[in-house]
């Protein structure tokens, strides 16, 4: 026979209630008291407990913080927990109350570290009370909650191995083994001598009487031999895998499918975690009871065994790098030396590397030595990303001007004026240039000609490259408005951002990709503008979006390279550079590449966000990386184009 | 067809079709001779306009049936539909929300609870997104068609749990603007997409711990249709804390169909049976009205809901 003492209820000790008591209570309401009668400061029970305020409230009843009378000259702090008898009938009432002493009975028998101690119950009425030793602290979900950032494996393990401690504790009980059955960060306190407390003894179980519906607690945490009514000592451990999972990877398991542990491994969410730690995690969190640890002893046993292999058993936290490649061990190819900063994307052609600087100079470079071919002077610098059309390169200026360049030669054929500063990259299709100005304006240019065919007034400098999908076209403005225009420069239909829209607009399934200076990522009906979802980040950006799979990424100016998914709009991973990302990502093959202002270029494992390698150039990367043939070609404001072997 | 490079030249497109002749496709019954029983085919073109005619407003066409089933005497289903075209100078929208949910709990709970949440969910979605949309342009739109789907869902969540004594309940819903679908969903009931080419494709997940327990291969899916927990939900709308339902969008081709039912219909009938069911060229109001009776048919052990939306070829 086993004792259980257990399965979710309200703290003994600690704070914290848990918030979804409603999906296992689904109790007639049988008292003339609503649990919502809570005791208020001043009462006294049993002339002994003074209550002095409200805890925690639950569907069972509430948790106070009470002075003991009986020690008038200090102020000794408890903790009461008050549950609620249900039950009509007078003997299943009697029956309830019986149940609680007992359970009491052996709680108070407990004498260990890490569980609170109990000094007394008694039932008044329709209501039992345990009065637990008070602690000062905060359970592991508040401690979770308040991180932004992971929590070290230190010390996590630390606390691993105390709870294995108290677990092992419980499970040699004598002559009943108690099993917790409730493990998860809210049963489990951390005191403020930075050590472990198994809070929330689910005495208060019995006093649920008369469940109906087909609802139970999305636990999370508990282990699929639960649902077939087995509770062992194995179902504690599953339970303290699950939870030492979702303080490693901060994913609360609540909130996803249950069982489901094996496929958010932990590395791929937290790649700092080590393979022995995660190892023994996934043990404990085996499908098959006997795949398990036997004992939590066994767990501990292995726990140390892993921290004694990783080395953190004797060291102090330190920050344990992902695996990178040192910028010295990847192979440029070449690089190439402009007389200014490159701001912008290069362009790869007929073996040829294309990209403009702020030099003025449009530059045609041997794509597999660097050689210099020819190079095109404008009047003005160059931030634009140059296209390719029957022969031709096209590539607009700051000195407001729109050329056509004949690529052999690097002769100019024609060049186009507007009346701004060009910083939109031409778009080519149906024998036109679609390329924007600072003049406010979309202009449609005839590629061979050179001569306008429309243009369309904006409103506002139109920096980002438009883009063409069937017979529609698509571009933003300065001003945050979105044009969708037909092939006759006629509005279809106008969005409109909270800020600008530099970033350019792709399109996948229908719908607008596009990232605006108001922090969002919109996703629009391509048909009608209307908005399908919007991802916030932490500031703008200006970074135009790439899809991949069903993943979309982007970077921004809050330093991080974002991954979404496409359909639920919901961020896979994020991983942080040391500046702004105003480069676009790419990706090529499984990894995404992408620049920083922090002057690095990254590699990134593209499902995971995980750093594959980084290199450093000497300024910041605005521009966005060029793949072709395993070659990855950028730009850098250090002057620079460089080529690196993947 | 005028080219692509002379459009570039005239700012005035002409419109292709007056607008007087274009009409929403319109569902074909087909009519048997009462004598012979056997389709007059001929008889049925005829009375339909034989003029070729490039459709450019599009209908959304939708189905509904429901029934308290055969061994239930109350319905604790409930569901909503609307179907809007907006047509004006400047623009075409197809608007559609499609709800439907299931509701648990002891005594009248269950029914409560799930017309509450279809009520809150159909009020917001209509004020916070439709009303707008069809006031202004589309940068008078101020929040996400997702965002929109979310918040209705939680308001509705915060309902159920206020209102009822401990009832929930499942929610499956669509809105559908153009050919782009967003679906929310928590609990069992379930959204089908059927293709133009025969495959029923399950867009839902559910949320029991049976399926979660077939999943991890912890009992076989013969086993989980006896399992004494098959109705166990291990999330629902007003049932637990913190609640996340699952959002998602797509974009449907031609010709497609959308069907919302909820598992009085699933659990009794096999997909390919309402696949089948589904791919005669009756109207989706006589598509709906034979799965309901199938079910019951078939014991109607519990409530049966059907959507069927079928959008233009």
């Amino acid at each position: 026979m086993v004792a259980i003492i257990g399965k979710s209820c309200q703290i003994t000790g600690g704070y914290k209630l848990e918030n979804h008591r409603a999906t296992q209570n689904l109790a007639d309401k049988g008292s003339s008291r609503k649990p919502s009668d809570h005791l208020q400061p001043g009462v006294i029970l049993v002339n002994r407990y003074s209550i002095q305020s409200v805890v925690g409230v639950g569907g069972m009843g509430a948790v106070y913080c009470a002075r003991d009378l009986h020690f008038p000259n200090v102020v000794k702090r408890v903790a009461v927990k008050e549950m609620i008898n249900l039950a009509r009938d007078p003997v299943i009432h009697d029956t309830i109350v019986r149940n609680f002493e007992r359970e009491a009975n052996i709680l108070a028998t407990l004498n260990h570290p890490s569980i609170p101690r109990i000094y007394d119950y008694f039932s008044q009425d329709d209501r039992s009370y345990l009065i637990i030793e008070f602690i000062e602290g905060k359970d592991l979900e508040e401690i979770l909650t308040e991180n932004d950032e992971f929590l070290d494996e230190v010390q996590v393990v630390n606390w691993a191995i105390e709870l294995c401690d108290v677990i092992s504790y419980l499970h040699d009980n004598k002559p009943e083994p108690i099993i917790f059955r409730d493990i998860k960060p809210s049963n489990i306190m951390v005191d403020i001598h930075a050590h472990i407390l198994l809070v929330d003894f689910g005495i208060a179980k019995t006093f649920r009487t008369g469940q109906k519906g087909t609802m139970i607690g999305t636990e999370g945490y508990s282990p699929p031999e639960q649902y077939k009514g087995e509770a062992t000592q194995q179902a504690d451990i599953y339970a303290l895998g699950a939870t030492l999972h979702h303080l490693l990877t901060k994913r609360d398991p609540r909130l996803e499918p249950p069982f489901s542990f094996e496929e958010r491994r932990i590395r791929t969410i937290n790649p700092a975690i080590s393979p022995e730690l995660e190892s023994v995690i996934y043990t404990a969190l085996s499908y098959e009871p006997e795949k398990r640890f036997i004992t939590t002893a066994d767990m501990k046993n292995a726990l140390i065994a892993s921290a004694k292999k990783t080395g953190i058993l004797n060291k102090l936290p330190a920050a344990i790098k992902p695996f990178t490649r040192e910028t010295a061990e990847i192979s440029t190819v070449w690089k190439f030396e402009c007389e200014d900063e490159i701001r912008g994307t290069p362009l790869f052609c007929n073996r040829m590397i294309f990209i403009g600087a702020y030099d003025n100079n449009l530059y045609a470079l041997n794509a597999s030595n660097g050689e210099f071919i020819w190079k095109f002077a404008t009047e003005g610098g160059i931030v634009c990303k140059p296209a390719v059309f029957e022969g031709n390169i096209y590539i607009g200026s700051e000195d407001q001007r729109l050329y056509c360049i004949n690529l052999r030669s690097g002769q100019e054929i024609w060049s186009y004026y507007s009346n701004g500063p060009i910083r939109s990259s031409p778009h080519i299709a149906e024998g036109h240039i679609f390329i924007g100005s600072d003049d406010a304006y979309l202009h449609a240019v005839n590629a061979l000609s050179g001569r306008r065919a429309w243009r369309v007034d904006a409103g506002a400098p139109v920096r980002s490259t438009p883009l063409l999908v069937g017979e529609q076209i698509y571009f933003g403005t300065e001003a945050g408005d979105l044009f969708c225009v037909d092939l006759g420069g006629n509005i279809k239909w106008r969005f409109k951002a909270k800020r600008a829209l530099t970033s350019s607009p792709i399109y996948a399934n229908g719908i607008i990709y596009v990232g605006s200076v108001d922090t969002l990522l919109y996703a629009l009906d391509a048909k009608s503008g209307y908005i399908i979802w919007r991802f916030r980040m932490a500031k703008a950006t200006i970074s135009t979006p790439f899809i991949t799979d069903n993943y979309i990424f982007t970077g921004s100016v809050d330093s991080h390279i974002y991954c979404i998914d496409l359909h639920s709009a919901k961020e896979i991973w994020n991983f942080a550079t040391d500046n702004q990302v105003t480069s676009s990502p790419v990706t090529y093959q499984d990894s995404v590449y992408c620049g920083s202002v922090d002057g690095a270029i990254y590699c990134l494992e593209f499902r995971t966000g995980r750093l594959r390698w980084k290199y450093q150039t000497g300024g910041p990367i605005t521009g966005t990386p060029v793949i072709a043939d395993d070659v990855l070609y950028f730009g850098s404001t250090d002057h620079k184009i460089y080529a690196i072997v993947l | 067809m005028t080219s692509l490079f002379d459009r570039l030249f005239h700012k005035k497109t002409k419109e292709t079709l007056p607008r007087s002749h274009q009409y929403p496709e319109e569902p074909k019954l087909e009519t048997a001779d009462p004598s012979t029983g056997v389709l007059d085919k001929k008889n049925t073109s005829a009375s339909l306009p034989n003029i070729d005619i490039d459709l450019e407003v599009t209908q959304l066409i939708v189905g509904v049936a429901q029934s308290s089933g055969i061994q239930r005497d109350h319905n604790e289903d409930s569901l909503f539909t609307l179907t809007t075209n907006l047509i004006t100078d400047e623009r075409a929208v197809d608007f559609g929300l499609y709800i439907i949910a299931d509701g648990m709990g002891g005594h009248d709970n269950g029914e409560l609870a799930s017309r509450i949440a279809v009520g809150r969910l159909a009020s917001h979605v209509i004020n916070t997104l439709y009303k707008p949309l069809i006031n202004s342009t589309s940068n008078g739109v101020e929040i996400s068609i997702q965002e929109a789907m979310q918040n209705g869902v939680f308001q509705a969540h915060q309902a159920v749990k206020k209102e009822t004594n401990g009832g929930g309940t499942t929610l499956t819903a669509a809105i559908i603007l153009g050919d782009q679908v967003t679906i929310t969903h928590v609990g069992d009931s379930r959204a089908y997409l059927l293709e133009p080419d025969g495959n029923i494709k399950l867009l839902t997940h559910d949320h029991s711990m049976v399926k979660r327990l077939v999943d991890i291969g912890q009992i076989s899916p013969e086993q989980a249709l006896i399992h004494p927990q098959r109705n166990v939900l291990y999330r629902a709308l007003g049932q637990g804390e913190p609640f996340e339902p699952d959002i998602f969008s797509f974009q449907v081709c031609h010709g497609c169909q959308l069907l919302l039912c909820s598992d009085g219909l699933w659990g009794v009938i096999q997909e390919s049976d309402l696949a089948q069911k589904i791919y005669s060229s009756q109207s989706p109001q006589v598509i709906c009205q034979s799965l309901i009776n199938s079910a019951n048919e078939a014991g109607g052990p519990d409530n049966i809901s059907a959507i069927l939306v079928r959008f233009p070829n």
